[in-house]
């Protein structure tokens, strides 16, 4: 499997003067978990929000499955195939997990205003569809028990599996995660790695932004490091370990914080 | 006792008109969370529309195209409409206090334009010519004023039941989630834009049934019965009944017209003399008083929402794997 999934070329984005993302242009091949590491301010989180459409890039483009998706917005990368979960989870805090997950399938009858009126059968068949599904999904991250609890109520580490969840029900091609380990106690962790490592045996590619480099360096490969906007390494885990401007860049911040 | 029954009629008449633009604000801001501060405007846009579509010809204002009863209080929910349509294709790229003052805004134009542009309102003298339908035949007497007050009941009871089977719907569980995040709504495939745009309009024009019904019931209508106080008084209602619970919505809008009639009452016949010239302004004072006191000790309200409403995870839960 070497097909590229998702690319980018020249991708630049600059807040004010500082240039946030420069340049950048990677390649994802389908089935990788590719792990995206730099100190803090590199550019990680902007990559991200421009690979998603929160943001539009100030030039270059991406391509999702070889078709071009610059500019296009969040949902409507979503619909193409590309799910993401956030750095600090943004669950539908008063809503139940169960519902938090079964409001993610695309294009749903009963989501027209008039859906729960004219068709009210066909809703009733989806909603069912949809909640077996949904009940299958939450039983894979393991959060079947919650399945009526407030989403503002359950853990941080149990909010990151509840938005896998969610992303897994668009069943998305490629998923982005955004820091999933961090403030995370390690049983949870352990439990995500599994999902993540089993659901990319299923064929998902992932694209994941990490800074425990223990993490990355078992779980991902290849690794893009980035620094102060640029790309400054891209390969295997191994070669990762061994690179003396990657070592440089990230024991760099650490000494100057 | 028949003085006593007629207020009962009239008052729960009142009462139960304003219950059904309460709930029309609940699917705005209870489930939306659309803060939505020109409730008087949609209120009035159907109050306006209703009987200047079905009242007689007048001199001096638009109207006087006495359509059947039906018609016209449809064509008011569809003025409300086309206000909401227009006012939220504007405004609602605003969120929370930005979008509430803007509403609010809209509103105030919207009595100083019904004040003064008399070719088309009858500007402060308010807009006459209307006949009650079937009044003929029954009189004005209590027989018709209780067949009207089933009449709202019966279309309070419809508005109920299609908000909660909508909101018990996906298109429910989508806005509930806009509601309380929109980004990862977005992120999820999902366009905020639209679905708020789609509830604004929907809670909008059950404002403008209600403010229809709530002319019809006067056959008249004037700047004074769209002042910014009546959407203090729809959004007390919501409060205290409890955001984002239909029944509260009701329950909310009956206990506070109570209060509001209640406290009229009690000044005029306790209140000093001194203080009789104050009374309406001692009513704001209590209602601003009843807003504050339930979001600081029960922001809930009365009846608050209920967390599964869609779909539960029921009994029929698979059992844990492994």
């Amino acid at each position: 499997m070497t097909e590229t999934l998702l690319e980018t070329a020249g991708l630049c984005r600059a807040f004010g003067p500082l240039k946030a993302v420069d340049d950048v242009s990677i390649a994802v091949k389908a089935g990788t978990i590719t792990g995206l590491i730099g100190p803090n301010g590199a550019g990680k989180s902007t990559l991200f929000n421009l690979l998603t459409g929160v943001l539009a890039p100030d030039a270059g483009k991406i391509r999702l499955k070889g078709e071009d998706v610059t500019g296009l917005p969040p949902d409507a990368l979503f619909t193409r195939g590309l799910g993401r979960t956030f750095q600090i989870p943004r669950p539908f805090a008063r809503m139940s997990v169960l519902e938090n997950v079964m409001m993610a399938p695309v294009g749903q009858t009963g989501e027209r205003v008039w859906g729960p009126f004219v068709g009210a059968g066909r809703v009733r068949a989806e909603e069912a569809r949809i909640r077996a599904r949904a009940l299958e999904v939450l039983d894979f991250v393991t959060l079947a028990p919650l399945a009526d609890h407030p989403a503002g109520k359950i853990s941080g580490g149990q909010r990151k599996l509840l938005e896998l969840a969610r992303v897994l029900m668009g069943d998305p091609e490629v998923i982005l995660l955004d820091e999933p380990a961090a403030g995370v106690n390690p049983s949870l962790t352990a439990t995500l790695i599994e999902k993540i490592e089993a659901l990319n045996r299923q064929g998902k590619t992932f694209v994941i932004i990490e800074h425990d480099m223990d993490f990355i360096m078992r779980h991902c490969d290849p690794v893009i490091a980035m620094a102060e906007g640029r790309l400054v390494f891209e390969g295997s885990a191994a070669e990762a370990q061994a690179n003396p401007v990657l070592l440089e860049a990230y024991l760099g911040t650490m000494v100057h914080g | 006792m028949i003085g006593l029954l007629s207020y009962l009629v009239f008052f729960a008449t009142v009462a139960t008109i304003l219950a059904i633009a309460v709930l029309g604000l609940n699917l705005q801001w209870g489930n939306t969370g659309l803060f939505n501060g020109g409730v008087a405007a949609f209120f009035g846009a159907g109050a306006y529309g209703t009987l200047i579509l079905g009242g007689t010809p007048q001199a001096g204002h638009l109207g006087g195209f006495a359509m059947p009863y039906p018609l016209a209080l449809l064509g008011g929910m569809a003025v409300a409409a086309a206000l909401a349509w227009g006012v939220g294709r504007l405004t609602l790229k605003l969120r929370h206090d930005y979008l509430a003052i803007a509403t609010f805004g809209v509103a105030v134009a919207f009595e100083n334009v019904m004040r003064n542009a008399e070719w088309l309102s009858g500007g402060a003298k308010g807009l006459r010519g209307f006949e009650r339908p079937l009044q003929e035949g029954i009189g004005s007497g209590l027989a018709y004023n209780a067949l009207y007050l089933a009449f709202v009941a019966s279309l309070l009871l419809l508005t109920y039941l299609f908000l909660e089977r909508l909101v018990s719907s996906p298109f429910g569980r989508l806005l509930r989630a806009i509601r309380e995040d929109e980004e990862a709504a977005r992120s999820l495939g999902k366009n905020p834009a639209k679905v708020r745009l789609t509830a604004f309009v929907t809670g909008s024009v059950i404002m403008g049934m209600a403010g229809g019904l709530y002319a019809t019931f006067y056959a008249f209508v004037s700047p004074q019965d769209v002042l910014p106080i009546l959407t203090f008084q729809i959004w007390a209602m919501l409060i205290v009944g409890g955001a984002g619970n239909n029944r509260g919505a009701i329950l909310g809008a009956f206990l506070m017209w109570g209060a509001w009639t209640a406290s009229g009452w009690a000044l005029s016949r306790h209140a000093p003399v001194e203080a009789q010239i104050y009374a309406g302004s001692i009513q704001y004072v209590l209602i601003g008083s009843v807003i504050v006191g339930m979001l600081l000790w029960r922001p809930q309200g009365l009846f608050p929402e209920r967390l599964v409403v869609s779909q539960s995870g029921g009994a029929t839960r698979p059992a844990p794997a492994k």
